[in-house]
């Protein structure tokens, strides 16, 4: 009987170790990240690592999708257990990471964090591909500032508070609005809610308040001030009476954009697949990942678009999303 | 004279529709000393040409129709079963998901597809609703937990639907459900609110239903003991619901032609809650009035209006809102009640006391 069982172990470890040595040439990474669900901006980040992540580029990747921390922990902790050759880790929270991470360590296995950074000994990692939110605002402003407007009356919808996306997107208005560059009409938290966004804006209307900027921190809330805009029969756009601006670059925003509706959309760049199979492929061939700033980040290049400049294949490169269909 | 008028607000002080009127006295009160241009309506052209009606006062009417139209389902809901459902928000969320889906399905938007598509994201909303309905009926469910799975998976199964983030939809036909009908200055929403009313307003004046509700919500034996199909009525109300949930849903994606799983009609099942406490209703069940819960929710609204007008930060919106919604609920509390009505029985007789010393 013990040797049965022997001979059956034998088997199985026989059996479990084969894909292992046919996949030898591939390299074996497991993704941590949340689910697509959360966002589109999510969705294209799931979709960036999935199209590189393939068979045809030289790697074996598994997936796992988790908004729960928890659960993260724990497929990491079993990607480990299956061996994988890196780690990339989009990490629900930023805290419980460090046991993890030292195991992965120890086990020789390279971790690399995206789209969102853990706090932990940058030792723990060899790099992070992440986005600057303030960096975001900051390109904004700085574009509207170039607009070189007589005045600037500023209707400022935030998304909502204490959001990564939030804190970056005011930081740099808030500044305008200390230095007196800028006047603040309003500003309200619509908590990312398209629908609030346009009473926080009809409201401004009805005070009767001059404005002649909106500057909404997500495509959504943008469109929602727009509508209260139509419904006042006030022009918004290009040339217009009122600059609008919005984030993260749904196509049907950029197409706003195109035909002149809007004026500006920023990018917050969910595409960091490709950067860090780079940088994969530098440590496959025995070389040291450059370019990292003091805490091992590279930031990701996240650009604005401008209604004047945009053009279709800025559109079909950057947008997230599905295409606009006209009804 | 003097009688009746002493009778009136003896009715109305008895009435649990003294606290949201109260409610939304005030809110006009303070608004007229703050700016007493407030309420006032204008009449303007928008970037269609059409004339329309713009203010204060139709921001609250037009703004408040999704939570007006979602507590009347609530009040019956409460009513019935004793509880609340608290996946309205979510299965509003499907209801225009569905309705965006079967949008973008065909060709062209013809009136004749948006009619098919509302119909059939009723249908499905009305599922959901049976489905919750016949947790709590059947199971004997608390009603909040048995809403519990569809207000946690709600929105995923929206987000499903959806296939994509935000499917936007844009189509003249959409933007008159969600915003103007060319011609008519009067917000479409609050159209459909009206029309809700009346069709409600019939419902219980050609049926049974309110009654048969009541007393379901009040005993449960002695309903059935009586001939009432109960676990029929508390299942029929979260159908209700339902169809209330596919309105709101629509008039929501209409407004500005855009389904955000995460977003549409986010925490609103809170506030549908919050109206029909507000409207005076036992959140235990058994009598209700839905005109209360109608108040309730422009009472709410009014509020959300004020502080926007007000320009509070954004970080204090939560905690003003609050420290009001905190005061009508003690208002509405029956030991307040019972003090004011105290202190007035009290007031009265001393002042007949006085009356006759002085005829003395």
């Amino acid at each position: 009987m013990k040797k049965l069982i022997a001979v059956a172990l034998v088997i199985v470890l026989c059996l479990s170790l084969m894909p292992a040595a046919f996949a030898d040439d591939l390299i074996k990474v497991g993704v941590v990240n949340n689910p697509p669900s959360e966002s589109g901006y999510r969705e294209a980040n799931v979709n960036d690592f999935i199209n590189v992540f393939t068979k045809e580029n030289g790697y074996d990747a598994s997936f796992f999708y988790s908004i729960k921390n928890d659960e993260q922990l724990s497929a990491a902790r079993q990607f480990i257990t299956d061996g994988v050759d890196y780690l990339l880790i989009s990490a629900a929270e930023t805290t419980g990471w460090d046991a993890v991470l030292k195991d992965a360590q120890e086990a020789g296995i390279g971790v690399f964090l995206f789209d969102r950074m853990i706090d932990c000994d940058p030792a723990l990692f060899e790099a992070a591909v992440v986005s600057d939110m303030a960096k975001e605002g900051e390109t904004a402003v700085g574009w509207l500032l170039d607009q070189k407007l007589n005045e600037y009356n500023v209707i400022h919808i935030q998304g909502a508070m204490g959001s990564d996306a939030q804190l970056g997107r005011t930081g740099a208005l808030d500044e305008q609005f200390d230095k007196g560059t800028m006047k603040k009409v309003v500003q309200q938290t619509a908590t990312w809610d398209e629908a609030e966004a346009k009473k926080i804006v009809e409201s401004v209307i009805n005070s009767g308040d001059p404005f002649n900027v909106i500057y909404a921190e997500n495509d959504g809330m943008a469109k929602g001030a727009v509508a209260a805009l139509d419904e006042a029969g006030i022009t918004h756009g290009v040339d217009k009476d009122v600059i609008v601006m919005g984030f993260d670059c749904n196509k049907w925003a950029l197409r706003e954009l195109q035909a002149g509706n809007w004026n500006y959309d920023g990018q917050c760049s969910p595409f960091q697949a490709q950067v860090i199979s780079d940088m994969i492929q530098v440590l496959q061939g025995g070389g040291t990942i450059e370019g990292l700033n003091e805490n091992k980040q590279i930031i990701s290049v996240e650009k604005g678009f401008d209604a004047r400049e945009i053009t279709e294949e800025d559109i079909l490169t950057y947008g997230l999303g599905e295409d606009v269909t006209v009804g | 004279m003097n009688k009746r008028k002493s009778k009136a607000i003896g009715v109305l002080k008895n009435s649990q529709l003294l606290v949201p009127l109260i409610a939304i006295l005030l809110l006009v009160v303070f608004n007229l000393i703050r700016d007493p241009s407030f309420f006032s309506v204008g009449l303007t052209t928008n970037n269609n040409g059409d004339p329309v009606l713009q203010g204060n006062l139709i921001s609250i009417l037009n703004g408040a129709s999704e939570l007006v139209i979602l507590s009347m389902g609530m009040t019956l809901v409460t009513a019935a079963s004793g509880g609340q459902d608290i996946s309205v928000g979510a299965l509003a969320a499907i209801a225009g998901s569905v309705f965006v889906k079967i949008l973008k399905s065909g060709g062209s938007i013809s009136a004749p597809l948006v009619l098919g598509a509302f119909l059939l994201c009723c249908a499905v909303a009305m599922a959901f609703g049976a489905f919750n309905g016949s947790l709590v009926a059947l199971f004997n469910i608390q009603p909040m937990i048995a809403t519990l799975i569809l207000f946690t998976c709600g929105r995923s199964i929206a987000y499903w639907i959806n296939g994509g983030a935000t499917p936007t939809v844009s189509s003249p036909i959409i933007n008159a459900i969600g915003s103007f009908i060319p011609g008519i200055p009067i917000p479409t929403p609050i159209l459909i609110v009206i029309l809700m009313g009346i069709l409600f307003a019939l419902l219980f004046r050609f049926t049974t239903l309110s009654l048969y509700i009541q007393s379901v919500g009040i005993n449960q034996s002695a309903a059935r003991l009586n001939g009432i199909n109960s676990v029929g009525i508390k299942l029929l109300s979260f159908i209700i619901l339902g169809a209330c949930c596919a309105v709101a849903g629509m008039i929501g994606v209409s407004r500005l032609g855009l389904i955000n799983h995460e977003t549409l009609l986010i925490n609103i099942e809170m506030d549908a809650i919050l109206a029909v406490a507000i409207g005076g209703n036992n959140l235990g069940g058994g009598k209700f009035k839905m005109i209360g819960s109608v108040l309730g929710a422009y009472a709410i609204q009014a509020l959300t209006i004020t502080l926007y007008a007000m320009k509070v930060p954004s970080t204090d919106v939560k905690a003003y809102k609050a420290v009001v919604i905190v005061l009508l609920v003690v208002m509405g509390s029956p030991v307040v009640k019972e003090a004011v009505g105290r202190l007035g029985t009290r007031l009265r007789t001393a002042r007949r006391a006085g009356a006759g010393k002085g005829a003395v």
